[in-house]
């Protein structure tokens, strides 16, 4: 056997040596034709061998082989990737050797639509997806969904391909693609990463990475696999070095005990206690553990929503009140929060900005979150200061039995009575709001375009009765969901992207609806206009890969988020808005969603501006998502 | 990339007005096609039905003229000022007028009963 490097070393020689030939040689040489030259040519001809009796070049166990027995004790089910010649050695590995199988091989059309699907998929699993790209091009389209995941604090398990050798690179392209440190351009927006230089250095940086990245604060992480190791045959020094390490994953920080305690004190004797929840369930175990708190102080809950923290139904689910609640409060306990600031504040953004502070004056301020743990400074995503009483660096979900406990322990009798009537006030108020809600749902309800709060329970009518499961909400709609549907399951509700990068949704939802189709839920996303367009082909993995989704689209014909930000602008300058269209809108002509899709392969309809239409074409797209394929209904519909 | 804007503020109730008399005469189909080209219904919903995200719903029976006039062009909430420079008052009579327009919603809607 000959390994990579000793074949392109005589392939390097062959080629200078044929440099060398007359002329008069070289002109019976077929033409290089111009397509040879492009970037998406497949090897450079100069990497050929053009004589007879050159040594055949094989192995039976390239270092390939042996990553793909590290993957696989990390148990990944799947790894997302759009292919390169970068990492061709893992890839075939993997398909080969791995058989395909844990993880199976996701083919992507790009690497955005990649990370987004294991972003998506985690937050259903609870584990993360490995992500293949390369190291150049294929990260520098994956970043703007690794700085999500970041920022959504959600761990994505990425390997990037890279040609560390420069001796022994292809001409022209794998130049291109190579690159000192492929980490850099990311690095300030994932937890980890490492360049293994030998097999069980990749080994135990494989493990280390996946340990990492799974300790809350969850995150992304990278691991650059160089060419040669990928390809190259094991030697038989290197083969008696091998060896996998264990995994054990890292007990999630709790709070310090003393800390719990005074949270406790304070918690118990509040009048107005009011819990705040963003990202605080990171498991099933977590909705639990909040509810037992919450009915221990008979308190307020406001979920915020980056996670299913809390019941919608629940008679202490009082988030449509969150601002009166902070008003009032004399204790607020934030769990995750990604802006304690922003929750305590209000902000306006008129001819001048300012801000004020809408809690009481000493009201005590609690924090529970592991994001004190781990803080970059270039990105500034972490938000505004907030002066808070206590502060405990530690995980809300690990940390919420110690509190409970040491809440149950210091109710007393005439404490417990108070609640009582707490939760009697609670109660009713949480049955207004709802009714609240149902009201103000029924204005516009005949119109077209068609009202937001029309196409929700027109799709809540027709799922309410599965085991369904709301992967994505890509379009910014007036918080019906929230409102009206009954969350009762961690998996019912996933949050947002994090970073509020656009393109996020609808990559995010098939992610998702991939961890989803072996539990047999039916997984439904609202898919918003502006984000479907951003990388489309991820209908097609839909299609290719079988993975059931209803999409309904939530179609305002326009970026409407910056629509409104032009009106502001325009008439804070005193201009009037007639020309704020001008590139925030997306019609003229407007969009065929359905035939997009379907050219992908995807079932769909639309569009739909008639509201009478909408629960025929549902229904119909429920038996297609049922045979087990994806379907989207585009809908016109009203801003927000 | 968006940047959202923030959550409005629940302060304009929607409560019959005691002032209507003084309510200036306006073109409900003109303030139909002003409410659609000053952009009012990016906030508000092309029905002025509102969001809880940008915009209150402001009609069938929206505040008096006098306030709504007065927060039209002095808002002290998220809501950019429309000055008189921008949106004159017989524009804004015409709007008025069709947020008063806007029909009642229908009651008993099935898809919104208790489920």
């Amino acid at each position: 056997m000959t390994n990579r490097r000793d074949f392109l070393k005589s392939a390097a020689v062959t080629g200078a040596a044929a440099a060398l030939v007359p002329s008069g040689a070289a002109a019976d040489e077929p033409r290089q034709t111009p397509a040879a030259t492009q970037a998406s040519a497949p090897i450079a001809p100069r990497e050929v061998d053009p004589s007879d009796g050159g040594e055949v070049i094989t192995t039976d166990r390239p270092g390939g082989d042996f990553m793909v027995d590290v993957i696989k004790t990390l148990d990944f089910e799947y790894v997302a990737s759009n292919p390169g010649s970068s990492f061709r050695g893992i890839h075939e590995s993997i398909i080969n050797y791995g058989n395909n199988k844990s993880p199976e091989f996701i083919t992507c059309c790009h690497e955005e639509s990649s990370v987004a699907m294991a972003h998506g998929y985690f937050k259903v699993e609870g584990k993360p997806m490995a992500v293949l790209c390369h190291g150049t091009v294929g990260l520098q389209h994956a970043a703007m969904a690794i700085y999500n995941a970041y920022c959504d604090r959600v761990p994505v398990y990425i390997m990037a391909g890279n040609s560390l050798d420069a001796t022994l690179r292809r001409p022209g392209v794998e130049w291109s693609h190579s690159v000192q440190d492929a980490a850099v351009m990311i690095r300030d927006f994932i937890k980890w990463d490492d360049l293994p230089i030998s097999l069980p250095h990749f080994a135990e940086s494989a493990v280390r990475a996946y340990k990492i990245a799974m300790t809350p604060p969850m995150m992304p992480v990278l691991m650059v696999l160089d060419g040669g190791l990928q390809e190259d045959p094991i030697s038989p020094e290197v083969a008696s070095r091998l060896r996998i390490p264990k995994l054990t994953r890292a007990t999630p920080p709790q709070g310090d005990s003393g800390a719990v305690a005074e949270a406790a004190r304070l918690l118990v004797n509040a009048q107005n206690p009011v819990i705040v929840a963003d990202r605080a369930a990171r498991t099933p175990a977590g909705v639990q553990r909040l509810i037992e708190l919450a009915e221990t102080l008979q308190a307020p809950v406001v979920d915020q929503g980056g996670r299913m923290n809390f019941p919608s139904r629940h008679p202490l689910n009082q988030s449509s009140a969150a601002r009166q609640l902070v008003a009032e409060a004399d204790v607020i306990l934030g769990l995750e929060l990604t802006d304690f600031w922003g929750t305590v504040s209000a902000v306006r953004d008129g001819l001048t900005r300012t801000s004020r502070t809408i809690a009481k004056p000493g009201t005590k301020l609690i924090s529970i979150t592991a994001l004190d743990l781990a803080t970059k400074g270039n990105y500034q995503d972490f938000q505004r200061y907030p002066e808070v009483d206590v502060a405990m660096a530690a995980d809300a979900e690990a940390t919420l039995p110690a509190l409970t406990e040491a809440c149950q322990r210091l109710i007393t009798a005439d404490r417990r009575t108070a609640f009582e009537t707490r939760r009697r006030r609670l109660a009713e108020a949480h049955g207004r709001a709802l009714e609240r809600a149902r009201a103000e749902a029924a204005y516009a309800w005949d119109a077209s375009p068609i009202s937001t709060a029309r196409m929700t329970m027109e799709l809540w009518a027709q799922i309410k009765k599965e085991d369904w499961s709301l992967v994505a909400e890509s379009g910014i709609m007036s918080d019906w969901t929230a409102q009206l549907w009954n969350f009762e399951k961690h998996y019912q509700s996933l949050g947002g992207s994090g970073g509020a990068g656009v393109g996020y949704g609808a990559p995010a939802a098939i992610g998702a609806a991939l961890a989803n189709k072996k539990h047999g839920r039916l997984s439904v996303t609202i898919q918003g206009d502006g984000d479907f367009l951003y990388a489309p082909g991820v209908w097609w993995t839909a299609a290719h890969h079988r993975i059931p989704l209803l999409a309904v689209m939530h179609n305002n014909r326009a970026y409407h988020q910056e629509v409104m930000h032009l009106q502001r602008m325009a008439n804070r300058h005193n201009r009037g808005v007639t020309r704020a269209h001008i590139g925030t809108t997306i019609d003229d002509p407007n969009v065929d969603f359905a035939k997009i899709a379907q050219g992908m392969g995807v079932h769909a309809q639309g569009p739909i501006t008639n509201p009478s239409d909408l629960a025929p074409a549902i229904a119909r797209a429920l038996e297609v998502v049922k045979r087990g394929e994806p379907s989207l209904i585009d809908v016109v519909t009203q801003p927000r | 990339m968006l940047a959202p804007l923030a959550p409005v503020a629940t302060a304009q109730v929607q409560t019959p007005s005691p002032q209507l008399a003084a309510t200036p005469s306006g073109n409900a189909d003109e303030g139909k096609k002003l409410f659609a080209s000053y952009g009012c219904y990016q906030c508000h919903g092309r029905e002025a039905q509102g969001s809880s995200a940008t915009g209150p719903r402001l009609g069938p029976k929206p505040i008096a003229f006098t306030a709504f006039s007065q927060y039209v062009r002095r808002p002290t909430g998220q809501m950019p000022p429309y000055t008189a420079k921008v949106v004159s008052d017989t524009d804004l009579a015409n709007i008025y007028a069709f947020v008063q327009a806007r029909p009642a919603p229908s009651t008993g809607i099935p898809l919104l009963r208790d489920q």
